[in-house]
């Protein structure tokens, strides 16, 4: 690494940079589109071919747009509270490659900012900082909404951060090394049988449904967009927010769901690797980045048909399925893991016995998953309700709501 | 080391232009129209309330961020665990076991007297 030249870290961290600003920039139009497809609607379809550059438009108009700042917030952190969002979701990409390896000038690197020794813990770090945008945003507002909003939001992040850590340790247990690129390496070969892709997600199934489902609750995307709750919190944390540093907001969430699209690709499905089909090496160099492309606009999909089909969860049902179901899940599962792993280093399994230890550590955990989610009270309804949510009732959030989709939620 | 982090630094460097830069253009052209109503707490068109640090708000949040601290540092531990267990065999196996069994007592005794529940 330490024979390239001096531009080559620069063209990385730009190239990197913009990527996934026009993925995100992508990603905001496709949403509105796909979204108002499926209720029936048009979508954005005025500027440039099928609206595609409405997320620019939108975003040149937010520079004009005027930016209050309420009297009775904390300035200093009502300011900082959006750059942190912005600046971790920037940064949470770093060690994420988005293609192969390419040579440009006589130079030969791969196609990613820095392939960091701790780049796991990277990726969580960067996740955690995340928080503390949510959370100064809630508090330095120094108003009701705002204030619910940011604690519910850092509670929900912090709880699915346990299970989406625990799913990612047993992938780290399973390839034996926090390397990202290595994680990426361990799954270019060929799985139980030759053809099958040697992805994580089908070695470690359990925790790729709880990183799954920690990864959309992470993002704070429907259905556990609760932190948000148009119908109750107005706009949760950011409600004081508008202009500019509402559109930082807006920008950290989108690209949130990009980071995390990239992250489970990277984890669970190999990054990019994928057949080149025999071509020539002049332009095998691209097929990385396509597969790559490929594979996280799959799960950026995932993500707008979720929205697009699942109704809101209840706050209650949300924090026990973290805690109850996939924080010990995860645990179990990361166990279970190691000791597969020691088995398979000391003796020689044959497929069949390897299918069926699989299959077995599957049933376990899925009965385990069952036993936990099948709570006695699963209809009830809450007796008890929290004052704030009532007062959330009142006139005026439908109206706010109306607006903040407008600008482009 | 240097080499390894000069291009994250680079990034971060431009990540911050990028949103500071952003929000220094947006208050330079963008207007000000200030009123006493625009500046005061959004509350629905309701009369703000007194001050807002002085509300309580659920003691489960607490909880939370207590349970938080336990099983995240229970999750730093188990990963240099993660990279390393495979010299330690068995026996780095039980003592990880041990170690998450101390822990799940806890838990499931928690999970008995109802601290996961959200009413």
């Amino acid at each position: 690494m330490s024979e390239h030249a001096l531009w080559v870290p620069f063209f990385r961290a730009i190239v990197v940079f913009v990527y996934f600003l026009l993925v995100t920039a992508v990603l905001i139009w496709a949403e509105r589109r796909i979204v108002a497809r499926m209720q029936a609607r048009l979508g954005p379809n005025r500027i440039g071919p099928f609206g595609a550059l409405q997320t620019l438009v939108d975003g040149v108009k937010m520079f004009f747009k005027e930016d209050v700042t309420p009297a009775m917030v904390d300035r200093p952190v009502f300011v900082l509270a959006p750059l942190i969002g912005v600046i971790a979701g920037f940064l949470s990409m770093a060690v994420i490659p988005i293609g192969g390896e390419v040579t440009l000038f006589g130079e030969t690197f791969t196609l990613v900012v820095s392939d960091l020794n701790v780049g796991v813990l990277w990726i969580l770090a960067m996740g955690s900082i995340h928080v503390y945008s949510v959370f100064l945003a809630g508090w330095s507002s120094n108003s009701p909404y705002p204030l619910m909003g940011g604690v519910r939001a850092s509670a929900q992040m912090i709880s699915y951060e346990i299970a989406q850590g625990l799913a990612v340790a047993s992938v780290v247990i399973y390839t034996g090394s926090l390397r990202v690129g290595d994680i990426v390496a361990a799954q270019s070969g060929d799985g139980l049988f030759p053809g099958m892709p040697g992805w994580n997600a089908i070695v470690l199934f359990p925790a790729f449904l709880i990183f799954t489902i920690g990864m959309v609750a992470e993002a704070g995307r429907p259905p556990f967009d609760l932190a948000e709750a148009e119908g109750e919190l107005v706009g949760g944390f950011h409600t004081e927010y508008s202009g500019m540093k509402f559109g930082m907001f807006m920008l950290a969430e989108f690209m949130n769901v990009v980071t995390m699209s990239a992250i489970m690709v990277t984890l669970f499905f190999g990054g990019p690797s994928g057949p080149t089909f025999g071509l020539p090496d002049a332009v095998a160099w691209v097929m990385p980045m396509f597969w790559f492309f490929v594979k996280m606009s799959a799960f950026i999909f995932f993500f707008i048909l979720l929205r697009g089909a699942l109704p809101r969860y209840r706050y209650d049902r949300l924090m026990s399925l973290g805690w109850k179901v996939l924080v010990p899940v995860g645990l179990v599962w990361a166990l279970v893991t190691a000791a597969i792993v020691l088995l398979e280093e000391q003796t020689v399994l044959t497929t069949e016995v390897r299918i069926g230890l699989g299959v077995a550590a599957a049933v376990l955990v899925g009965a385990l998953l069952f036993v936990g989610a099948a709570p006695e009270d699963a209809d009830a309804i809450p007796d008890e309700r929290d004052p704030q949510d009532d007062a959330a009732q009142a006139p005026g959030a439908a109206d706010r709501a109306e607006n903040a989709e407008e600008v482009g939620t | 080391m240097f080499e390894e982090y000069l291009p994250v630094l680079i990034l971060a460097v431009v990540a911050t232009a990028f949103a500071a830069g952003s929000l220094v253009v947006s208050s330079l052209v963008g207007p000000r129209v200030p009123n006493p109503t625009k500046l005061s707490a959004y509350e629905c068109g309701n009369e703000p309330l007194a001050e807002i640090r002085t509300t309580r708000f659920p003691i489960r949040f607490y909880l939370v961020a207590m349970l938080f601290l336990i099983f995240d540092i229970e999750t730093v531990f188990l990963y240099p665990w993660a990279v390393v267990f495979r010299s330690f065999g068995w026996f780095g196996l039980a003592q990880m076991g041990v170690f998450v069994a101390i822990l799940g007592v806890a838990f499931v005794y928690e999970f008995g007297r109802g601290g996961l529940e959200w009413d």
